[in-house]
This record gives C-alpha cells, sequence and structure tokens, in this order.
C-alpha cells in the first residue's frame, strides 16, 4: 500500500465513521421535531434524550477530522475545493453552527422550546443534503478552471438530476440509519412502545434508501462513465450490500437480535461507501487531482500516520469508556441512572 | 456595501470575525476546566460541599459555552481552507501535523467531557469522578498548544526548504517546534488560565456587590483569585520573554507596536500617545531605558527602529494601542489578584471590601478584551504577511466573489449565537440560584 492509498483510507474511515454516527444524531432530531407535531413525542423523547445528550460532541469531531486530515494529506484540495465550496461549505458551517449550539442550549438551559426543536430537527436533513455536495462535485463538470482560477457551476449544479439523487438518498440513507439504531436503542431500554413506533420507522425508509441507492448508481453512468465503469468492476461489494441490508430488514421486520440489525446496516453502508470511494479512485475530482499529484510529501505522511496511530491508541480505549457507560450501560439505557 | 468587493480585504474581516468570536469560547475552553478541576480537588480534599457544588456549577455553565467553542471552531477550521485556499495548501504541506494533532486533542477531551458531565452521581467514589475532569482539562490545554504552534509556524516559518517555488526537506517537528513556539504558546495558555479565572472571580463578586454574602461566593471568590495571582505572575514572565523573543526575531513588529523608529541603544517603552504625520510621538509616556531591558535585559541593548525596514512589509502602527491596551490591562489584572491575596492574609483586613469587588467585577470582561486586543495585536502585527518572509495574505487569500455575502451571514450567526448564548446562561442561574441548589441537596454547613 502506499502512503496516498493509506491517507485516503484513514480519511475515508473518519467520513464513513461522521456517516454512521452523524446519521443516527440527525435523524433523532428530525423524529424528535416530527413526533412533538404529531403529539407521538412522550414516546421517544426519553430514549433519544438519553442517547444524544453525551456523544453529540463527538459526532461533529468526526467531521473536522476529515477536512483537517484532508488538508494534511492532500493539501491540493484546500485549493481546489475550498475555493469552489465557498458558499456550500459555508452554509453547511451555519446549519452545523445553528443544530449544535441550539442543541445545547435547549438541553442544558433545561428549557425546551419549539424553535428550538425545530431548528434541530430541519437541520438534521439540511446539512446532510448541503454535506453531499462534495461527493457530487468530486464527480466533475461541476468545476470550472481556467487561469488557475477555480469556479463552482451553480447552474449545473442545481440543475443536474445526479446531484438531487445524491441529496435524496443522503436524506433516505440518515433516516433509515438513524431508525434502525434507535430501535435497537429503545429495545435494550425495553421501552415497547417507543421500540413499535422506532420500528415502524425504520421500515417506511428502508426501501427507499436501497432504492435511491440504486437511482444514483444508474444515474452516475450519465454522469462519469469511468467511474460508474469502475463500480460494475467491483459489482461484488454492492452485491454484498444489498445482502447486509436484506438481512437488517428481515431482522427489524420480525423484531428479532436488533443489535445484529444494526450491525447489518453499517455493514450495508461500510461496502457501499467503500465501494464507491475505491472505484472513485484515483481521482479526488474528476478530472483535476488524483491523490497522487495532490499529495503532501513524504516525511508529513509519515509523521501524520504516526500521529493517527498515536491518536488512536489514546482514542480507542476513551471511546470504549464511553461507549460502556452510556450504550452498553442496561441501567443507563432504562433511565434507571 | 461600505467595501469594494475585495476578497481578500473581505476575507481578513471574515476570519477576524469568526475568529474574535471564537476567541471568546476558546479561551474559557482552556481554562476553565482546570478551574473545575481544582474546585472538585478542594471540594474532596476538604470534604467542603461548597467546593463541589462551584465544580458543578461551573461546569454546568462551561458546556452551554463549549458548544458554541465547538461550533465556531468547525467554522474557523473549514473557513481556513474557504477563505486561504493557498495559504492551506502550503500549510497542509509543512504544518499539517499540529492541526491534525489539535482535532485529536479535540476528541479525547469531547469524550471525556461528556463522560464528566453525566456521571456526577454515577461513581460510589467521588475519586473516580474527578479523575475524569484531568483529561478534559489535558485536552483543553493541548488543543491550545498544538493550534499555537500553527500560529507561531506563521511568524516563522521553518522546517522546510523552499527551492524553485517547490518545497523539500520537510521536517514537520522543526515546523512545529519554531522559535516563536515557546513563548506564544505558554502565553496563550497562561493567558487563557488567567482570563478564565478572572471570569469566574467576576461573577462571585458580582453575587457580593449586591449584597449577597453567602459564604460559597466569598470561596468562590478566594479560590479564583488566588489562581489568578499566580497565572498573572506567569503571564507577566512569559511577557517578558516574549519581547525578547520579538527583538531577536521579529524586531519589526516590536518597533510597530512601540514606534521606536532609530535604532539605538537605551531606548524608551512608549506608552500610549499619538503619532503626528511626520511620524513624532506625542504625549506619550515615555518609560527610560525599559524597551531596551525589554528587548535584551540591558539598558545597553540596541534596539532596531523602524526606519531600517522597507516600509513596504512594515505593519500598520495603530497596533500601538492593541498592544499597549493588552498590558495595560494585564497589570491592572495582577494588581488586583495581588492584592486581594495580600488583603486575605493579613489579618483585620477584609479582602471582600466594595472597591475591590467592583475591580474584580471589572476585571472579567477586561481580561477578555485583552485577549481580544492581543490577538488583533500580533495577528495585524505580522501584516503583510500571512507567512512571514514567504506568502503575503493577498497572496493566501481566496479568489472567489462571493465573500462579502458570506460574511453579513456568519456576522448574523455570531450575533445571534452570542445573545442565544447569554440568554440561556442567565436563564439557568437566574433559575436556580446557589441557595436554592443548596438547601436541594441538603448542604448547610461544611463539616470541616
Amino acid at each position: 500500500m502506499t502512503y496516498e492509498v493509506i491517507g485516503i483510507t484513514v480519511l475515508w474511515i473518519f467520513l464513513y465513521g461522521y456517516l454512521i454516527v452523524a446519521s443516527v444524531d440527525f435523524g433523532a432530531g428530525f423524529y424528535s421535531y416530527y413526533t412533538k407535531r404529531t403529539n407521538k413525542n412522550h414516546i421517544i423523547h426519553d430514549i433519544i434524550q438519553r442517547y444524544l445528550s453525551p456523544v453529540w460532541e463527538v459526532t461533529n469531531v468526526f467531521l473536522v477530522f476529515f477536512f483537517i486530515g484532508i488538508v494534511g494529506f492532500f493539501p491540493a484540495t484546500a485549493f481546489y475545493y475550498g475555493t469552489a465550496l465557498l458558499i456550500p461549505g459555508s452554509v453547511a458551517i451555519i446549519l452545523l453552527a445553528i443544530r449544535g449550539s441550539y442543541y445545547a442550549f435547549a438541553t442544558y438551559g433545561a428549557h425546551e422550546s419549539k424553535i428550538y426543536t425545530f431548528l434541530y430537527g430541519a437541520t438534521g436533513l439540511l446539512i446532510p443534503a448541503s454535506l453531499t455536495t462534495v461527493l457530487t462535485i468530486s464527480e466533475g463538470g461541476y468545476i470550472s478552471y481556467e487561469d488557475g482560477n477555480v469556479q463552482l457551476l451553480y447552474g449545473e449544479l442545481f440543475g443536474s438530476l445526479y446531484s438531487w439523487g445524491v441529496v435524496l438518498l443522503a436524506i433516505v440513507s440518515v433516516l433509515f440509519i438513524s431508525a434502525s439504531f434507535l430501535t435497537y436503542y429503545a429495545s435494550r431500554a425495553k421501552d415497547r412502545n417507543a421500540l413499535a413506533l422506532l420500528r415502524k420507522y425504520a421500515l417506511i425508509w428502508s426501501f427507499p434508501s436501497i432504492g435511491m441507492g440504486v437511482v444514483v448508481f444508474l444515474l452516475l453512468s450519465q454522469r462519469n462513465a469511468e467511474h460508474f465503469q469502475n463500480m460494475v468492476d467491483i459489482w461484488w461489494v454492492f452485491a454484498l450490500s444489498l445482502a447486509a441490508f436484506a438481512a437488517a430488514t428481515y431482522l427489524i421486520w420480525q423484531k428479532k437480535a436488533l443489535g445484529v440489525a444494526f450491525i447489518m446496516v453499517m455493514i450495508q453502508y461500510f461496502l457501499a461507501f467503500f465501494g464507491y470511494g475505491a472505484s472513485h479512485l484515483p481521482y479526488l475530482l474528476y478530472p483535476y487531482l488524483t491523490i497522487y499529484d495532490g499529495f503532501t510529501n513524504e516525511t508529513m505522511a509519515i509523521a501524520l500516520i504516526a500521529a493517527f496511530i498515536g491518536g488512536l491508541a489514546m482514542l480507542i480505549p476513551s471511546l470504549y469508556l464511553l461507549m460502556k457507560l452510556f450504550l452498553f450501560d442496561a441501567d443507563y439505557i432504562e433511565g434507571k441512572k | 456595501m461600505f467595501f469594494e468587493n475585495d476578497p481578500v480585504l473581505l476575507s481578513r474581516i471574515l476570519t477576524y470575525v469568526t475568529l474574535g468570536f471564537h476567541v471568546i469560547f476558546a479561551t474559557i475552553g482552556v481554562g476553565i476546566p482546570l478551574m473545575i478541576a481544582i474546585a472538585e480537588w478542594i471540594g474532596i480534599k476538604r470534604n467542603d460541599p461548597h467546593y463541589t457544588l462551584l465544580a458543578r456549577r461551573w461546569a454546568r455553565g462551561f458546556v452551554v459555552t463549549v458548544a458554541v467553542g465547538v461550533v465556531t471552531g468547525t467554522a474557523i477550521g473549514l473557513q481556513l481552507s474557504l477563505l486561504w485556499p493557498n495559504f492551506m495548501q502550503a500549510a497542509g504541506h509543512t504544518i499539517g501535523l499540529p492541526m491534525f494533532m489539535e482535532v485529536f486533542a479535540f476528541f479525547f477531551e469531547a469524550i471525556f467531557l461528556g463522560i464528566y458531565l453525566y456521571t456526577w452521581d454515577r461513581f460510589k467514589s467521588k475519586m473516580k469522578h474527578f479523575l475524569l475532569i484531568i483529561p478534559v482539562a489535558i485536552g483543553a490545554t493541548a488543543s491550545a498548544f498544538f493550534i499555537t504552534t500553527v500560529n507561531a509556524f506563521m511568524n516563522v516559518p521553518q522546517g522546510f526548504e523552499f527551492v524553485n517555488g517547490v518545497l523539500t526537506d520537510v521536517n514537520p517537528l522543526a515546523a512545529m517546534f519554531n522559535p516563536a513556539t515557546p513563548t506564544k504558546v505558554s502565553h496563550v495558555i497562561l493567558a487563557s488560565y488567567l482570563t478564565s479565572a478572572f471570569i469566574l472571580g467576576a461573577i462571585a463578586a458580582i453575587h457580593l456587590i449586591r449584597g449577597n454574602k453567602h459564604v460559597y461566593h466569598k470561596k468562590a471568590l478566594h479560590l479564583t483569585m488566588v489562581s489568578a495571582a499566580i497565572f498573572a505572575i506567569g503571564t507577566a514572565l512569559v511577557g517578558d520573554f516574549s519581547g525578547k523573543y520579538l527583538h531577536e526575531y521579529q524586531p519589526e513588529k516590536l518597533a510597530a507596536a512601540e514606534w521606536h523608529f532609530e535604532t539605538e541603544s537605551e531606548a524608551p517603552l512608549i506608552l500610549g500617545g499619538i503619532l503626528t504625520e511626520d511620524n513624532e510621538v506625542k504625549y506619550a509616556l515615555e518609560i527610560p531605558y525599559a524597551l531596551s531591558i525589554l528587548s535584551g535585559g540591558t539598558p545597553d541593548t540596541e534596539v532596531k527602529g523602524l526606519n531600517e525596514f522597507d516600509p513596504e512589509v512594515l505593519p500598520p502602527l495603530w497596533i500601538h494601542y492593541f498592544f499597549d491596551l493588552m498590558v495595560f490591562i494585564g497589570m491592572f489584572l495582577a494588581t488586583v489578584s495581588i492584592l486581594f491575596v495580600v488583603l486575605s492574609r493579613k489579618k483585620g483586613w477584609n479582602p471582600f471590601n466594595r472597591p475591590l469587588a467592583w475591580m474584580i467585577a471589572a476585571g472579567g470582561p477586561l481580561s477578555m478584551l485583552a485577549i481580544q486586543s492581543g490577538w488583533v495585536f500580533t495577528e495585524v502585527g505580522r501584516q503583510p504577511w500571512i507567512l512571514r518572509g514567504l506568502m503575503t495574505t493577498a497572496e493566501g487569500a481566496t479568489t472567489s466573489s462571493h465573500v462579502g455575502l458570506m460574511l453579513i451571514l456568519f456576522s448574523v450567526l455570531y450575533l445571534v449565537l452570542g445573545v442565544t448564548c447569554a440568554v440561556v446562561l442567565r436563564k439557568m442561574f437566574k433559575g436556580n440560584p446557589v441557595e436554592h441548589e443548596l438547601e436541594e441537596r441538603g448542604i448547610s454547613q461544611p463539616t470541616a
């Protein structure tokens, strides 16, 4: 494995981590808001609060890791994406800022307000939509590059079916991942009412999520034939992803082994996300930038990888402690602590 | 718009707005975990529930400010790439390591802060819960350490060779531990501790001024002022080293801060004053020999004057006022906190007298003003460079024409966040005053 591939793999792992933990968080915010509107909030409110409260900050860090890490490993991305993404990037920051702070204001300020909940719920769907812009433009054709000047072609972005397909895929995935996790969490908490409602949500969003996955895949063939072909070449990865999806949905349907079901969802997205990423290589941005010409120098790469390993050695035990106390501690989940 | 659409100027203003807002929360984010740790430790050692409650209440308020700190920190992290793509490209090659490590440090802090907040009554041993704040405090200070090394690097870029427009021989550790690092890092960290102690002290002082004589507030004031006195002395010492560092490595910045035009020994230190059109200093207070002593330790140290430099690469001279404001407030904070300590050690003297309480109360906002001034001084003082001697600020900036709109959006965002944060904090503590919480928790008088 070259340093370039190690670098992009490290970053992709963080982005995958963000995809999972942030989806749970975003979806929870939306469900919280939605059930408030439909007067069912009392059913799932406690479950959501108990899970989210200790972990919300950690979610954000996964994303920061990715965008600081990518500048470290691939400094040229700062130039291309930085210039092009001023507006979508800023919109995403603003939404994240509103979401994070208003969550804290509502939770720690011990003051529930309709506006807070609305902001929290709405941003949960808008953030994934705005963040996926990055993946969309990486396919090429959305950026012009002339005389050293990078510009985002907004008409192209907003007028493209592919880009809207990705947005929809992101939103339904958030709702599916979140509902399947919270179903598991509710079952751990032995909260039957919450379990029934969240299981219903998980099942509602299961087929749209896989359906949108297929639609986006087909749209990509119009957008970037080379990438599409690369994906077809590793079709078995996506077939396995589909199998994991089928297993997850079956288990949720049968109300069996909900923990395994959520792991299956994680595997489903892991395979799809890494299959997508691997077939995207070597390009970071079609057709301007590959992992090889945008890479940092070798000394920095070694230093970053060493720092990454050292950091993981510190983080994994801490994350384990966090999960042990709040995710796997039955008394805590059941609200006895 | 008031400005013509100049992406460089607008990017500078937007970065200033984001950092100026973020640094409020970042500064207390570095210092308050330490104060919480000290309070909880004393609470356990003296078996005094007042101190434990102090730690609890500080932590409760702190987490709200952490939220704003986290989101604005995310904002600046991404904005650096959006507004300064060329700079970040160069920085990624050279100083990417501490940026990456800063995120690890913050990650570490975030995990333990989450655990700390939700486990107050979960462990049988109080000591176990106390241990959880230690990684939070370490993570917070480590974050400050790593990110300040990046700022130090911008002042003295080193650890690479720049041959024919190509970066070679990169040494990330040499870049991180550049000559500016020791003074800058220790100054930033100690000043954050000092400011946090003063802000918490100001809260207690305001309660006393309002006539609340509860011993809880007196203990809070005592704890914060003793800590502040120590941090203030430390900050002053580091300030002296910073002068010597500037003299050696960034003489133009020192000369601009001090309006020092002619190279000479026995240079005086100039306080305040105004500059006439032909660069004459008027109405200033001059301390003889002081600039030479600050620069080299002896009155006969020769200090380079502004006239020796190419005017093209000099920072604007108004940074003098920001430098003076920072130093003046620093002196004020040191005096007030040391006075408090002296009064509380002498028999028969009352450290809780009204005038002193007023000065401490003023010290809270003033300390934050000093932080702001210090950062304006050091950032503007580095101009026209973003990487001193290598890349100008204009070369580092984006070429996008939409920065003005973003500036408006972000200014509104910070305004709304700042106001809501203040409202929420007020409501939290007004709705649950100390007396009420003491009663609720069954704390009457400490056992020791």
